[in-house]
């Protein structure tokens, strides 16, 4: 039909949509089903934590690191902590360090179990949400044991962290440990292997390495691409150098290497990861030492002038600070570099002649928190 | 069903008055838009998944503000955002409720004073029913202003225009 | 390989005279160069093997304080060699500008937008710069020491 003349249509998805995580705007130019052109629009959750950092104290911030990527709260605390002890020259103590390479790692299990059920549901697939957050409401008993709080912490302080383990805290983890080591395996049956979402992933929105440097992107989204980054191996923090884990690299083992698919299933073998390292880090924990958690935090914060840049491997790749401190008690500049922010500015690469229905699957997989992107 | 089998078993007739039925099948099956904002969207999420399980009160998530009945606010209002929310809000069919979950949406929460991009408060957007309080509210918090919403509907009589708070 | 070594290299290149200022106590040590020749240092940076800076890991945007001049720091770091280096830019107040780098990094994209959304820092030549967090008919500069939040925006009352 020479005559029928089409034209091309755009389209808003978000920021109230399901899919969208949060509140994404994307603008889709799109002829038919296929999408020409991708233009995200953000801001929508700006709660101007740049300027908080300008405003409040260091010690203040540390509840506005919380609520960047709210399912990595302990992570967040962690990044800000490094750059702070930084710039103070701060010692921690080693059973701290401990202490926060557990609650980090539990941390990131349970921001996977989110990013895969939510992945899921977004795909068609209902059960592996509704399993996830099963799953997750045991690591959320645990912090709720340990702080009080299930989402947002304030946990990690500069120099300590705000409680010690309470009596049987570490038996009760040892024990989530063995419920759920087969429960990954259970997930990786249910969702990993299923045909549908094979079909719905693999091949879909591949993202080349180089293109995956250039952008900067970082954590599941870079080694999903093949290339083997982790920031607790390359530029270690903490005490991870002692401990003995691999890093899952993208494969290409259902369709391209860079696809949907290893994007995902990075996440899987991430927990098993952390696994380990919590396994090892209860092995090795420093029964004896009875030091106060709180020893080293100092009285008044107020570091010296300078500046500091520090990151941190978070779930979602790497959060980093730039502090700019004048001497005084309030920071002078705070800058949070997002990994969130980073990697989604990949998404209008990614998204050219591809379905509408793909774009759900690629944004699922590149796993963004709003509240991060946004800052 | 005890008590209304009874009740039909006895001639299939059950006396109340329209305004009680009708409350009693707008409050048992409370749609609300899923609308997740902020923190408390994953708050929201855990409530409705396997631990909490809010599908027992008859509370479904819709994905349309055509088809739902209750609106969840559930996060931070930034300002880029409020013309999105009274736009929602207007798209949904009367009677409508609005539960403004945790403290961002009930004052701004940690952002009252520095969060220039804040709304403070979504009532200086749209009227709200039930707030809320908690940063975030546990799911527990969340199905007790569910509830407290339900009683108000209870009592709500008919030819008296629907009155927010 | 050391910061010193980075510099010098560079100066062999003949950036020497764009070099403004080299401070080399602090944390990350870093270099102060003139914006205009920020295109050529980059791309010298980015491509040379020896030096290889192939990530951007973070661009902020500063304002030095009333009064005193913006700046743009980029934190540059190499995947390859595992090493930093910290460039700085100092910009006028009142008319600021500088050259995009998005061409060279793509990260620096959204990071440009976002600091010109913030301190009104304008990157020339930049393929799409818009306020990318703030709505548009936003008033102000938010994170310029001197910002005073407006009163309405749209009917709806701002301050608390």
């Amino acid at each position: 039909m020479p005559h029928l003349k089409t034209e091309e249509m755009i389209m808003n998805m978000g920021p109230q949509h399901p899919s969208t995580h949060g509140v994404l705007r994307l603008e889709l130019v799109t002829d038919g089903e296929v999408v020409k052109s991708i233009t995200p629009h953000i801001g929508y959750l700006h709660r101007c934590f740049e300027k908080h950092g300008e405003e409040l104290t260091y010690p203040m911030i540390i509840p506005f690191t919380d609520r960047l990527d709210y399912l990595a709260s302990m992570n967040n605390n962690h990044a800000f902590n490094l750059a702070v002890e930084k710039l103070l020259n701060l010692e921690v103590p080693r059973k701290v360090e401990f202490i926060r390479v557990i609650v980090a790692e539990l941390q990131r299990i349970a921001s996977h179990l989110v990013a895969i059920g939510t992945f899921g549901a977004d795909i068609g697939a209902v059960t592996p949400f509704l399993w996830t957050f099963r799953d997750r409401e045991v690591i959320l008993n645990l912090f709720e044991n340990l702080t009080g709080a299930r989402m947002l912490y304030n946990y990690m302080w500069p120099g300590g962290v705000a409680r010690d383990f309470p009596k049987g805290f570490r038996e009760e983890i040892g024990a989530f440990i063995t419920y759920f080591r087969p429960k990954i395996r259970d997930l990786n049956n249910l969702l990993t292997g299923n045909h549908i979402f094979i079909s719905r992933t693999a091949h879909v929105g591949v993202l080349p390495a180089d293109v995956a440097v250039n952008y900067n992107c970082t954590g599941p989204v870079l080694r999903g691409s093949g290339v083997k980054w982790d920031l607790r191996k390359n530029d270690p923090y903490s005490i991870y150098p002692e401990f003995e884990f691999d890093i899952p690299v993208g494969q290409g083992t259902m369709g391209t290497l860079g696809d949907t698919w290893d994007r995902y299933y990075i996440r899987c073998q991430e927990m098993e990861q952390s696994l380990n390292i919590i396994e090892q880090a209860l092995a090795k924990f420093p029964v004896e030492d009875a030091t106060d958690v709180q020893a080293a935090v100092p009285r008044r914060i107020k570091p010296p002038a300078g500046e500091v840049y520090a990151r941190a491997e978070n779930p979602r790749g790497e959060l980093g600070f730039y502090i700019i401190s004048d001497g005084g008690t309030k920071p002078f500049r705070v800058r949070a570099k997002s990994p969130c922010f980073v990697n989604l500015a990949v998404l209008p690469a990614l998204g050219k002649g591809i379905m509408v229905s793909d774009i759900v699957a690629i944004l699922g997989s590149i796993d963004i928190v709003l509240g991060e992107v946004d800052r | 069903m005890g008590l209304l089998d009874k009740q039909i078993d006895s001639g299939g007739v059950v006396i109340t008055t329209a305004e009680n039925v009708l409350n009693w099948a707008r409050l048992s099956s409370m749609w609300p838009m899923g609308f997740g904002l902020a923190c408390c969207a994953i708050e929201m999420m855990a409530t409705m998944a396997s631990n909490y399980d809010l599908d027992r009160f008859g509370i479904i998530p819709r994905p349309s503000p055509r088809q739902s009945d209750v609106m969840i606010v559930a996060g931070t209002v930034t300002f880029k955002m409020a013309e999105r929310v009274k736009r929602l809000y207007q798209q949904m069919p009367e009677p409508r409720y609005v539960l403004s979950m945790g403290s961002c949406s009930n004052s701004g929460g940690p952002y009252w004073q520095h969060g220039y991009h804040v709304v403070k408060s979504v009532s200086r957007i749209i009227p709200v029913d039930v707030y809320v309080p908690g940063c975030p509210p546990r799911p527990e918090a969340l199905i007790g202003g569910l509830m407290l919403l339900q009683e108000k509907i209870r009592k709500e009589k008919f030819g008296v225009k629907h009155e927010a708070v | 390989m050391k910061p010193s070594e980075i510099v010098d290299l560079l100066k062999q290149q003949e950036f020497g005279d764009k070099i403004l200022s080299f401070e080399e106590n602090t944390f990350q040590p870093g270099i102060q160069i003139n914006p205009l020749w920020i295109e050529d240092i980059f791309y010298f940076l980015r491509d040379d093997d020896r030096l290889a800076f192939d990530s951007l890991s973070c661009l902020s945007g500063v304002d030095y304080g009333a009064g005193k001049e913006l700046g743009v720091v980029y934190h540059l770091f190499s995947m390859k060699h595992n090493h930093w280096l910290v460039v700085k830019v100092k910009l006028d107040r009142e008319s600021p500008h500088v050259p995009t780098v998005e061409h060279i990094y793509k990260a620096a994209n959204w990071h440009e937008r976002e600091t010109f959304d913030m301190y009104g820092i304008v990157f020339d030549f930049h393929p799409d710069l818009r306020k990318i967090l703030l709505p548009d008919d936003w008033e102000g500069y938010p994170l310029r020491k001197d910002y005073q939040v407006q009163e309405l925006y749209h009917g709806i009352k701002v301050p608390f």
